[in-house]
């Protein structure tokens, strides 16, 4: 129990005819990321909402942070952060008004709230903004005061409900940054994400959650040997090449050829793969079809995702942010 | 495990120097519901200090419906009580002050619908505060914003000439009934604000409110209705607000006679107790529905 931040139980959540969760199991390490991936629909927010104490489950047991969420959601509510998609920051009052509002309202006490205030806003990198209207921060900024608020009385656990939707890269980044510096600090961390890239980045766990219920429960690497070893993807130069490239994958993979029409690209499970490329290189040379690209790659989520759900998750991929957080 | 994952170093959650030490508001309930109340109160009463424009627009208005009505209807306007010596102006003024709480209700529904969209109530809901803080300090911030506007209306008015004539008490009766009024109001707005579903559909809701406070008694006698129409204008539950107020300010206005125009005050607290009675329970319902 003591290892244990989150233990989810056959959550059970309907509305009417629908079940927004259907015995859904969950277990957070102490001190970790634990990713909860899904697409829309599948139950994310849900089960993030149930947790964090805004929502009445129908059936099922949840403990967080060792307290029983339906028995004593306020003791629950003094040891959780929330931030993200469900959680905001008031427009009109500056940061720093903000983290001492929500001071107040942690009960900390007028002086403690001013003290912590400036404390977070310091931690976040928001103390050069700490006095403009939290409206006209920008995307990034704002999230990271969201962050800062959730943060007031240092939660053993903070769930982070798709705390990048609608960031750039930079702001996506910014947040990464700050939520790897709260776990090296002991916060256990709950987070939803469709962009897989994003959980594979920062968790060290993913739960895949489709309709409700935990379908995976894995390490990414884990998770991405399921799928089966290694792939050979190619990309076109042309879109109308497609159709036979896959026919040319087909005679060597172990599937059906996955085909993306906006990437051109074509990727399929190998065996043999340096035998299977090399066939694959020849065949496509020979028949004088041009290529932008054409290698060996491990699969991505999203096609762990696709595999265990037989459907893509529905965001796109996010620009990708490796240079910006490579730093 | 991918390049980049996170795992705990151990070590102090943090590294505050504040002693993070909190009462859960388990304890000392009664004090934590005020305490957070008042916290969500100085929430919005920041917003006024840090946007003044915000208060020039919200005292503006009624203060330019006062100059509106006075000088541009006033002219054209019988006066109902005009026996008594009263000038339009002695009609209007209870009037104003009656509009000025009925269009509260949309000031009231806006904030929620904002707070509930934008996930201020969400982060309200999912901390440590009394609950009923949420609701309550929407409450106490509306009723002191009422009383400022009611300050600001009452000395334009005294400016532009208007002299009550009531007994000093019965006048304080009467500024009591005008925000017993808002008071119901307030639960009516918190009730729409969360019902509807985004902030450009409450604003669809002056539609309903403002026809609503024009089949009244408050700017015209309902006697110089449709006979069906005065009839619902007299049974306005505003109206009889209204009336009460000029009768408390010393310029009754005569009636038809009718029951419910003879005991505008008894009515001016028998309506705003049972449209509190309907709404506040329905406020609380859907608060609670949110968890739903």
């Amino acid at each position: 129990m003591d290892t244990y931040a989150v233990q989810a139980e056959a959550l059970q959540k309907r509305y009417g005819e629908k079940h927004a969760l259907d015995g859904f199991d969950l277990t957070v390490r102490k001190g970790t990321v634990h990713g909860l991936l899904g697409p829309n629909g599948a139950g994310k927010t849900t089960a993030v909402r149930a947790l964090a104490t805004l929502l009445k489950f129908d059936g099922g047991r949840a403990l967080v942070a060792g307290t029983d969420v339906a028995k004593d959601p306020r003791g629950v509510r003094r040891r959780i952060g929330l931030a993200g998609q469900y959680a905001a920051v008031d427009e009109m009052l500056s940061g720093r008004q903000n983290l001492e509002m929500f001071g107040r309202l942690f009960h900390l006490g007028g002086r403690r709230a001013r003290l912590r205030a400036a404390e977070l806003l310091e931690r976040f990198d928001l103390v050069e903004a700490a006095g403009k209207n939290a409206g006209d921060y920008s995307g990034g900024m704002r999230r990271r005061l969201d962050l800062a608020a959730s943060m007031i009385l240092a939660p053993e656990v903070l769930f982070l409900d798709e705390p990048t939707t609608g960031l750039d890269p930079r702001g996506r980044g910014e947040v990464w940054e700050a939520v790897r510096e709260l776990v090296a600090d002991g916060t256990t961390v709950l987070l939803t994400t469709q962009y897989l890239e994003e959980a594979d980045k920062l968790a060290s766990r993913i739960t895949v959650i489709d309709q409700g219920r935990a379908i995976a429960d894995d390490t990414p690497d884990g998770l991405k040997d399921c799928v089966g070893g290694d792939r050979v993807e190619v990309v076109a130069a042309e879109a109308a090449d497609l159709p036979r490239i896959a026919e040319v994958v087909a005679r060597v993979s172990l599937g059906e050829p996955a085909v993306d029409r906006t990437g051109l690209r074509v990727h399929a499970p190998v065996r043999e793969r340096v035998a299977a490329l090399t066939d694959v290189a020849r065949t496509l040379q020979d028949e004088g079809i041009r290529v932008e690209d054409i290698g060996l790659r491990r699969p991505s989520l999203d096609d762990v995702f696709l595999r265990l759900t037989g459907h893509r998750t529905d965001a796109a991929e996010p620009v990708s942010g490796e240079a910006m957080v490579a730093a | 495990m991918s390049a980049g994952t996170v795992e705990a170093q151990g070590g102090t959650q943090g590294g505050t120097q504040v002693d993070l030490h909190v009462e859960s508001g388990e304890q000392r309930r009664l004090y934590w519901a005020v305490a957070d109340s008042w916290n969500v109160v100085r929430r919005t009463l920041t917003h006024y200090q840090r946007q003044p424009v915000m208060i020039l627009w919200q005292l503006g208005f009624p203060i330019i419906s006062v100059l509106l009505y006075a000088y541009v209807f006033g002219g054209a306007m019988e006066v109902p009580g005009s026996e008594d010596g009263a000038t339009y102006r002695d009609f209007l003024m209870p009037g104003m002050f009656v509009m000025t709480m009925a269009f509260g209700l949309m000031n009231t529904a806006t904030s929620v619908v904002h707070d509930a969209t934008k996930g201020v109530i969400d982060r309200f809901r999912s901390m440590p505060m009394a609950p009923s803080a949420v609701v309550g300090g929407r409450a106490v911030t509306d009723l002191l914003v009422a009383c400022a506007e009611l300050t600001i209306l009452a000395l334009t008015a005294l400016a532009l000439g208007w002299r009550p004539d009531g007994e000093p008490l019965a006048m304080a009766g009467a500024f009591g009934l005008i925000l017993l009024l808002r008071f119901c109001l307030i639960w009516a707005g918190v009730w729409l604000g969360l019902l509807v579903p985004n902030p450009e559909a409450a604003g669809g809701l002056y539609a309903l409110i403002f026809p609503v406070t024009m089949i009244s008694s408050i700017f015209v006698a309902p006697s110089s209705m449709p006979g069906w129409l005065g009839t619902a204008a007299a049974w306005n539950p505003i109206s009889s607000t209204g009336a009460a107020a000029r009768e408390l300010f010393g310029y009754p206005v005569a009636g038809d006679g009718s029951w419910i125009q003879e005991n505008a005050v008894l009515m001016a607290v028998v309506w705003p107790v049972v449209l509190t009675a309907v709404f506040l329970p329905l406020a609380v319902r859907r608060f609670q529905k949110l968890s739903r």
